[in-house]
């Protein structure tokens, strides 16, 4: 296990430019959803990612789409950072036709197969063997594709880890796992529940790098995944990143966050602020200029209400969708 | 052109057909092949899985089609869903059904919901074999039968053959349908002889099959109870009884019009289920006869389950725990009214 500085040798103006767009579009469309949700117009569960965009943003930076994610609950920052549609997200978590899923899932099963996407998962752990079978299609049918498990950090004491990440390492497979340690698994701290201190320590168990860092440096992630992108695209097998984040709001939206200490979420978000660093570190480095940045955020505001738009004036599915697409043939 | 093979052989003969069919078919689990990475292992004295049912594959199609996995079901019964939903389509060997518990989110909340979940834009052409059944002195974690837990969730396809020839069509059906099938292989069946034909063909998931013609008393029965339900019939035809045997062979999707049909013609329904009775097949099987096939009743639907027990590891008790023919004409019996069927 090493912990990494930011280096951002390989950070070129176009993909710092996409970054920083990626991580508007999952902070205004969570602050958004967060908003229309508290006006009780949503419906079902909704857990949002704004907080960690680093994480999804740094490591979808090396993706395309032949490549592969499985995600969580809380997956809306991943299917962003993986291209999905906008409009079809938020269509998706109203519940409308033409949502991403025909509002058959929802904001906890949001997907894109096409886009490499392989859904939100309402089910703690259920991404790890999921990946894992993503990452054998594409060792066998030798398509260069990487599968990319995103978990929190609430998962990683499910068995499906452990035979998730051991099953990838035994057979090689072109896997990466991505820890999001935001600190509590619903309002579970994870020094309580975790008997390790860190998540990337259980690397070692099976004999795969581990490496823990900063998740709300989006470099340190760029970084730290194009190591391991690298590694299993070369068909050297598994990394385990533990990317240390925080999410802003609570486990789901509706949560007081009673565990969570005032000072705590003052550091949190005014001083640690992912996009806030990122933003500056794309000024001192003179990646963009001031005007492109506000221009780049005026422009994802726009998108959201776009979305916002199109998905309230979606229709909403109706009975004869009800039994469509339970299997392809009954 | 048919010959003689056995139950195990033929499904053995319908994984390799289908994997010389389609590169994209692989299998893997417990050794399947057996003896990874020993050195001194060759191919052929590869095990083949515990009931050598999978031997042969691996030398045909290598280590990379035919995989050897570690017990850790819910790993790559799970990594078998997307490798599915990828582009590959695997056969994943869960070694006894009873071992479900272990795995039970990866088919139950992932397999059989990603395509609703995603809008059909999934789908998932999994097939998982496993064995079930009892009569194998395997006692209470080797020896259920839990097809019903299967075919309440929707989105899985359940299949349960009872004769060698219905287990190579339906396995190769099942192998390429684009949906997840639960593949249910009595190990006590393995070794049953039957003609079989050669080569490649399949018959339609969905489709029951009349065994034995009859007017007086309809019996479906599931696996190798379709066998207790035939020797019911030998001795019930000694009393001059024509009995009805259906072998509905896959019980998701049902074929609900057959056994209707049939009992519609009968007026007289037993049920030979081996599994537990409560929220078994037997009882869905009977709700559907009382729901749509009331009035072509004439005596009340008769179960011949397990009873509500786990399956017993001693002989003498779980000969208790099975479905016999005498069982079967005791019911036969008190339906039609008839005490005098029980001494045949």
């Amino acid at each position: 296990m090493t912990v990494t500085k930011p280096e951002s040798k390989s950070l070129t103006k176009e993909k710092a430019k996409w970054m920083y767009q990626k991580m508007c579009e999952i902070r205004q469309f969570e602050d958004k959803v967060h908003e229309i949700f508290s006006k009780g117009i949503l419906p079902g569960f909704v857990h949002l990612y704004a907080g960690e965009e680093a994480v999804a943003v740094g490591v979808c930076a090396h993706l395309n789409e032949k490549d592969y994610i499985t995600s969580t609950h809380r997956g809306h920052g991943h299917c962003i950072a993986k291209g999905c549609d906008l409009n079809g997200m938020m269509a998706e978590i109203y519940g409308k036709a033409t949502g991403l899923c025909k509002g058959k899932g929802g904001s906890m099963h949001i997907a894109d197969v096409e886009k490499g996407m392989l859904g939100a998962n309402g089910i703690v752990g259920g991404g790890f063997p999921l990946a894992v079978g993503a990452g054998l299609t594409a060792k066998l049918k030798k398509t260069g594709a990487v599968a990319v498990c995103f978990f929190g950090d609430g998962a990683n004491n499910h068995g499906t880890f452990h035979e998730g990440i051991n099953l990838a390492a035994i057979w090689k497979l072109p896997v990466v796992f991505v820890a999001e340690n935001n600190g509590y698994a619903e309002a579970t701290p994870f020094e309580y529940a975790s008997s390790c201190k860190n998540i990337a320590d259980r690397a070692a168990a099976y004999n795969i790098p581990g490496e823990v860092v900063d998740g709300k440096d989006v470099i340190a992630v760029y970084e730290a995944a194009e190591r391991a992108i690298t590694r299993a695209r070369n068909g050297e097998g598994p990394t385990l990143i533990e990317c240390k984040t925080y999410r802003n709001y609570g486990h789901f939206e509706g949560d007081a966050q009673t565990y969570k200490s005032a000072e705590e979420k003052e550091k949190h978000l005014k001083e640690l602020d992912a996009i806030v660093k990122f933003r500056n570190y794309i000024l001192s480095k003179h990646l963009l200029f001031e005007q492109e940045l506000l221009q780049i955020e005026r422009n994802v505001a726009e998108t959201i209400e776009k979305a916002v738009d199109f998905a309230e004036k979606s229709p909403f599915p109706t009975e004869e969708d009800l039994l469509k697409d339970v299997y392809v043939s009954y | 052109m048919t010959r003689t093979i056995s139950f195990s052989e033929a499904i053995n003969e319908a994984m390799k057909l289908a994997m010389r069919k389609d590169e994209n078919v692989i299998l893997l689990g417990e050794d399947v092949a057996g003896g990874a990475a020993v050195d001194h292992l060759q191919d052929d004295e590869a095990w083949g899985g515990v009931m050598g049912v999978t031997k042969g594959l691996v030398q045909e199609f290598g280590r990379e089609r035919v995989l050897d996995t570690p017990i850790a079901e819910a790993g790559y019964i799970g990594a078998a869903v997307t490798a599915a939903a990828t582009g590959l389509r695997p056969i994943a060997e869960l070694m006894f059904n009873d071992f479900i518990g272990s795995c039970l989110d990866e088919v139950m909340n992932q397999a059989a919901k990603l395509r609703y979940m995603f809008g059909g834009k999934a789908k998932v052409p999994l097939t998982i074999r496993t064995m079930h059944g009892a009569g194998f002195r395997a006692a209470a974690q080797h020896s259920q039968s839990l097809y019903a837990i299967f075919t309440h969730i929707p989105g899985l396809k359940v299949v349960v053959p009872s004769t060698p020839s219905d287990a190579k069509s339906l396995l190769l059906a099942s192998i390429f349908d684009d949906d997840p099938v639960i593949f249910f292989e009595d190990k006590t069946l393995y070794n049953m002889k039957g003609e079989v034909e050669e080569g490649f063909y399949t018959i339609p998931l969905g489709k029951a099959d009349i065994k034995r013609e009859g007017n007086d008393l309809t019996i479906v029965a599931i696996g190798k109870q379709v066998h207790t339900a035939l020797k019911a019939a030998d001795l019930l035809k000694a009393r001059g009884m024509e009995t009805e045997v259906i072998d509905p062979r896959t019980l998701s999707p049902l074929d609900e019009e057959t056994i209707l049909s049939s009992v519609a013609k009968t007026g007289r329904l037993i049920v030979i289920d081996e599994a537990n009775p409560r929220c078994s097949v037997a009882a869905d099987i009977s709700a559907l006869v009382a729901d749509k096939g009331f009035d072509y009743l004439d005596a009340p639907i008769k179960m011949i389950t397990a009873p509500h027990c786990p399956v017993p590891f001693s002989p003498t008790l779980e000969d208790l725990y099975l479905p016999t023919p005498e069982k079967v004409l005791r019911a036969a019996a008190e339906i039609i009214g008839d005490e005098t069927i029980i001494a045949v």
